[in-house]
């Protein structure tokens, strides 16, 4: 009542505060890999040069603040992460933060995509077995359900560039656009469809078998409460109970699920994007791995939990908005 | 059926419902027969597991089939054979002539709808109205359950009100398309006693209004004796006893009536025992304890809840002292800080003048073995995973004693509570609720206390076991000199049980005194509130009757 | 009148009897048992399939299958016999992953545990950390990890571990939660049992059935991550593994085809069988749902 803030928001804001200490965790733990990793800036910085004398070595490390205790360099890391300066690649010969730049529309086209297909057939496929389940139907959703599951998205993509490319020829084997193509407009976009249906595919379809996985036994729990019970008794059809009573409560579990499985979703594009040669950051990660360029890596893990905790905090917007309790409390 | 007669809002004949293969038994529900008039209300009457709720399933036509289904006879509604109809037809039905209220007031009511949306669904279902004209009449149909201001219940939210509101609005709901018959199933088990009164009065106002038929499903025969102008009695499926409810609480035929009759506590209490003499064991001085809501930066509000304010009491040996009032009385809390599960902010337990609440927890744990506690539901308060003898051995061997012996005491004290030494190595699953809540009392006498809390120990129990639980409580307090410290809703219980007692509302004592003086004379108005809202009052069980059989 | 309800009913058979009664109701649970059955079989026979080097060349490059009857299943384009592989690749697959959950597993109990039980500030804090760990994307930590601590395959399945205890974590922190709100809880309080007792002999026994499976979950991302990581090259070179294969066959996938599909579908079955196996113990250990 004192604040002017509207309860959603107040609680959204509550919820994105607690990410702060979370994010700072990061940042430690980034740093610490950094330290871990063998080789510092300079010694990626010599090799680049191919070589020099120790005295030089010593002025480049003060330079770099190296030669300062271990908490001023935290600090100092910490402070350039949080204006997202993460330092100088030595691989790419430019800043991280460019090369991210570069990449992140690409991660972020793809991640809609898989996750918004993945969700919607996941729900709808849930539903459909749990309104009819133990039938043949469930049985036929489910058992596909549990072999999505189960196939590793990289095998599922060789199968499908074998099948669709290779074997058919209807879809490109990778890349993001016909590079000869030189498409502009509606053109563009369908070029970038075309390119993006098999990895879609790969990356969203084991996360369907969760959503709908979760969709199946959510509704099945909602269905068996006592207000679907009044809500028959009051004389309402099926699709009634499924549309007013059933859906939006047992979506709730689901959209935790969306948030909590997000950043395990940009994990899996590593390996799509890498199979499809997508330029994005998954792709980007898998080279600097192979490269060792430790500071593009760490760039990338910090951006992507930045990512990660802006979708958490959408994804619990949308929660409070489907959960009436959560406005009003 | 005699041709002349009107039909009956409900006709009932030799139903019978089936339960799945592997169950206890093969039918839930064996010749059920019965009728009810319009303008009657009538009772049916049963233990859980008797197969009362079904019958309102079987009804309604919500049966979980197909493992659970009618496997023969007829329901007639209005004249109408509901077994015969289709499923369209059957929806029709629901809502419009015949409806339905249920027990758990928080959970029969969809949490994302308003109240107002879902009263409007029954509407929107059966009739044509236009929007306007259905808003008026939910917010008249609001009006004539007695909800204050019901333009803005309209838009409120089910957890936005209270308990016995939600229930005013499955009321309403139920009732908003004046259906000829009404089946209530328990609408009142899970209120407090002076709401519970409020809602009986209401349903029998308004069904006497309409000219409704009502089938009410109950276990309480003190709610019985309120309102019922019929009663059937259910036993295992099987009806024993149908008639007039004058007939049936005061003369009941047959015997498994009369020994559920004679369970019922009675409302007047023994005669007091004195216990000036016997010194004080358990002594609580201003006690107090508030629950800070947790708020977060952001929330904006922040409100906490006094729950025991400045409480005092005195306990003597071999003396029951009990803890009444209603949910959010802050009795629970009570026996929580008696035995330090909760932490009180201030004031002091002395057990034989120790300070409990000054002790460290190493002194805590020792200073356990002299006040031991009784919980309220059976299934939760024994660890599955450990067997019986284990479970009362427990205490005995935290606090040292040779696990050989404490083993054979637990076996003893099987045969104490009564139970048979075979009990000793099953799990807790394999026994009923009043098996599991006699192994509760042992465990709690294993320790061989000077104090036990026993923290609403019977209000889980159907009622013929409670009886059973309360009379073993009694047995053993007088023969081990034990004092009780018994929290309770139940008037009724705290009648029978409790020498003297305490009533708290809102965190305060009222009123405290001698049980029977309490009973007689009650100082307090909400005490006189408390003991006139006693469903039943004015019915003194018969208890010469089971001997009359 | 049976209303002295002090008779007890009769003795039920033994837990491990009634488990298996309910685990056998369901017909897909026992599928999965016998595939799992299988690759057990696998890994342990390996030995006999190939004594030497499962990387050895066996024939003639690129061999289809079913030609040869020296290598059943054909070769890849460096002759080795995919049959081999594919039993040594069982033992790498069910090696990581048992380890990696019991890994994970261990570290989401302690962590789980400590947070439920004890709530509060320490919950605060436990939860902030393992939120950290569930917001940075798992399998970039994973090839970091890899990318720092080298490509041997104790530290791999060290690392899936570290990368993948977040979720039981939750879980076993939710069950701690509930359970503690239990009245038995109270009760063992009550009888002066202390925290440590608390935690391991009065809730431990009753957090223990879903996490058992639960680690049939873990187990099967754990060899989902491994294979992942293999088909990366970022394996260990020394040992066949499934992820690696089909890695390799990519390059031949035009031509030889079966090189990337046979092991893919050993994984594929492998992880079924441990979620059929899941949903069998779910039903067994938790037998609230029945239908």
């Amino acid at each position: 009542m004192s604040l002017p803030i509207p309860p959603i928001l107040s609680y959204a804001l509550r919820r994105l505060f607690q990410a702060v200490p979370v994010i700072i965790l990061i940042m430690i733990g980034t740093f610490l890999l950094l330290k871990l990793a063998p080789g510092d800036t300079v010694d990626a910085l010599v090799g680049d040069m191919g070589g020099a004398d120790a005295a030089f070595i010593e002025r480049l490390r003060a330079e770099y603040g190296l030669d300062q205790s271990v908490w001023v360099q935290l600090w100092r890391y910490m402070a350039k992460l949080a204006m997202f300066d993460f330092g100088w690649s030595f691989v790419y010969e430019q800043p991280v933060s460019r090369i991210l730049l570069d990449r992140l529309g690409t991660t972020l086209l793809l991640m809609a995509t898989s996750l918004s297909m993945a969700f919607t057939i996941g729900i709808v496929l849930g539903a459909i077995a749990a309104r009819r389940a133990y039938s043949l139907t469930d049985n036929l959703i489910s058992t596909l359900g549990l072999i999505f599951y189960a196939t590793p998205s990289f095998f599922l993509s060789l199968m499908m560039i074998l099948l669709f490319s290779v074997k058919l020829g209807w879809l490109p084997v990778g890349g993001i656009k016909t590079i000869t193509g030189f498409y502009t407009g509606w053109d563009h976009v369908a070029d970038v469809a075309r390119h993006l249906i098999m990895p879609t595919a790969a990356l969203s379809l084991i996360y369907l078998s969760f959503y709908l996985r979760l969709m199946r036994a959510s509704v099945l729990e909602v269905a068996e409460l006592d207000y679907v019970r009044t809500a028959r008794a009051k004389g309402a059809g099926e699709t009634r109970l499924m549309v007013h009573h059933i859906m939006r409560n047992a979506l709730l579990p689901v959209v935790t699920l969306l948030g909590l499985q997000f950043s395990t979703v940009l994990g899996g594009s590593v390996v799509v994007e890498t199979i499809f040669t997508l330029p994005g950051l998954g792709q980007l990660a898998y080279q600097s791995v192979i490269q060792r360029d430790m500071n593009t890596l760490m760039g990338i893990i910090f951006l992507c939990s930045i990512i990660v905790v802006v979708v958490n905090f959408l994804t619990d917007l949308l929660y409070a908005r489907l959960d009436s309790r959560i406005q009003l409390k | 059926m005699t041709e002349a007669a009107p039909t009956p809002a409900l006709k009932i004949e030799n139903l019978r419902i089936a339960l799945p293969k592997g169950s206890d038994r093969p039918f839930a529900l064996d010749g059920l027969s019965l009728e009810v008039k319009r303008g009657e209300v009538v009772c049916l009457v049963g233990e859980s597991g008797s197969g009362k709720s079904l019958t309102a399933g079987a009804i309604m036509r919500l049966l979980p089939e197909p493992h659970v289904h009618v496997a023969g006879g007829a329901i007639f509604v209005q004249g109408e054979d509901i077994l015969a109809k289709s499923d369209k037809e059957m929806k029709a039905m629901r809502g419009e002539r015949v409806s339905m209220i249920f027990q758990e007031p928080m959970t029969a009511l969809n949490p994302q709808k308003t109240v107002g949306w879902q009263i409007d669904e029954v509407l929107r279902l059966h009739t044509d109205l236009s929007r306007a004209g259905r808003k008026a009449r939910v917010i008249e149909m609001l009006e004539r359950v007695h909800i204050p201001d019901p333009a803005s219940a309209y838009h409120a939210y089910p957890h936005q009100v209270s308990g016995g509101q939600r229930q005013r609005v499955m009321i309403a709901m139920a009732l908003c398309l004046s259906p000829g018959l009404i089946i209530a199933d328990e609408p009142t088990t899970a209120l407090d006693v002076t709401t519970q009164l409020q809602i009986l009065k209401l349903i029998r106002e308004l069904q006497e209004q309409e000219g409704a038929g009502v089938l009410f499903i109950t276990h309480d025969f003190g709610v019985v004796a309120q309102i019922a102008d019929h009663v059937v009695v259910l036993k295992q499926g099987e009806m024993v006893e149908s008639g007039p409810a004058s007939q049936v609480l005061n003369a009941p035929q047959h015997p498994y009536t009369q020994a559920l009759i004679a369970s019922v506590p009675s409302l007047t209490p023994p005669p007091a025992k004195c216990f000036d003499a016997a010194p004080v064991v358990l002594k609580g001085t201003g006690l107090t304890k508030t629950f800070a809501a947790r708020g977060g930066l952001f929330s904006g509000r922040r409100k906490s809840v006094t729950a025991v304010d400045n409480l005092t009491f005195e306990l003597r040996r071999g003396e029951t002292l009990g803890v009444v009032g209603e949910s959010g009385s802050g009795k629970t809390t009570v026996s929580r800080i008696v035995t330090r599960l909760l932490e009180a902010d201030s004031g002091a337990v002395e057990l034989d003048g120790t300070d409990l609440l000054a002790c460290s927890p190493r002194e805590m744990r020792a200073m356990r073995k002299h006040i031991q506690m009784v919980f309220q539901d059976p299934m939760a308060s024994l660890n599955p995973r450990k067997r019986v003898v284990d479970l009362i051995a427990q205490g005995p061997i935290v606090h040292g004693e040779n696990r050989k012996k404490a083993r054979a005491q637990a076996r003893e004290l099987l045969e104490l509570v009564e139970l048979s030494p075979a009990a000793a190595n099953r799990f807790p699953h394999e026994f009923s609720g009043g098996q599991r809540q006699r192994i509760g009392i042992a465990r709690a006498l294993a320790l061989r206390p000077k104090v036990i809390v026993a923290d609403e120990p019977v209000s889980a129990l159907d009622v013929s076991v409670q009886a059973q639980v309360l009379r073993l409580l009694a047995d053993l307090r007088d023969q081990m000199n034990l004092s009780l410290l018994f929290v309770t809703h139940d008037l009724r219980v705290a009648a029978q049980l409790c020498d003297r007692i305490i009533v708290m509302q809102h965190g305060e004592i009222v009123e405290a005194g001698e049980t029977a003086a309490i009973f007689a004379d009650p100082q307090h108005e909400y005490t006189r509130n408390l003991l006139s809202s006693i469903p039943g009052r004015d019915w003194t069980p018969p208890k010469s009757a089971t001997n009359a059989a | 009148m049976t209303m002295a309800a002090t008779d007890l009913p009769p003795p039920e058979p033994s837990r491990p009897v009634i488990l298996w009664r309910r685990f056998r109701r369901n017909r897909a649970a026992l599928l999965g048992l016998f595939l799992f059955a299988i690759v057990v079989i696998m890994a342990l026979t390996a030995g006999f399939i190939e004594p030497d080097d499962s990387l050895r060349r066996a024939g003639v490059p690129l061999t289809a299958p079913f030609i040869n009857w020296d290598t059943p299943l054909g070769t890849d384009q460096l002759g080795r016999d995919i049959l081999a592989m594919l039993f040594y690749g069982a033992r790498i697959s069910l090696l990581v992953g048992v380890v990696a959950t019991l890994i994970s597993i261990g570290i989401g109990i302690v962590i789980g545990a400590l947070s439920g039980y004890f709530g509060g500030w320490v919950d605060d804090v436990l939860m902030r950390i393992t939120e950290a760990f569930q917001t940075i994307p798992s399998f970039v930590l994973l090839l970091t990890l890899v990318a720092i601590l080298g490509s041997k395959i104790e530290w791999i399945a060290l690392a899936i571990g570290v990368v993948s205890w977040t979720a039981p974590a939750r879980m076993v922190r939710a069950e701690f939660m509930s359970l503690r709100d239990r009245e038995f809880v109270d009760a063992a309080r009550n009888l002066g049992v202390s925290n440590t007792a608390m935690i391991f002999k009065e809730i431990m026994p009753n957090a223990i059935p879903p996490i058992i499976v639960y680690a049939s979950v873990v187990m099967a991302l754990s060899i989902l991550l491994e294979s992942a990581l293999a088909f990366l090259a970022l394996g260990d070179p020394n040992y066949a593994s499934w992820g690696n294969m089909i890695g390799q066959g990519r390059a031949v996938l035009r031509s030889a085809w079966y090189c990337a599909a046979i092991p893919g579908v050993a994984i594929v079955l492998t992880v079924l069988s441990f979620s059929l196996l899941g949903e069998g113990l779910n039903d067994a250990l938790n037998p609230r749902q029945k239908k």
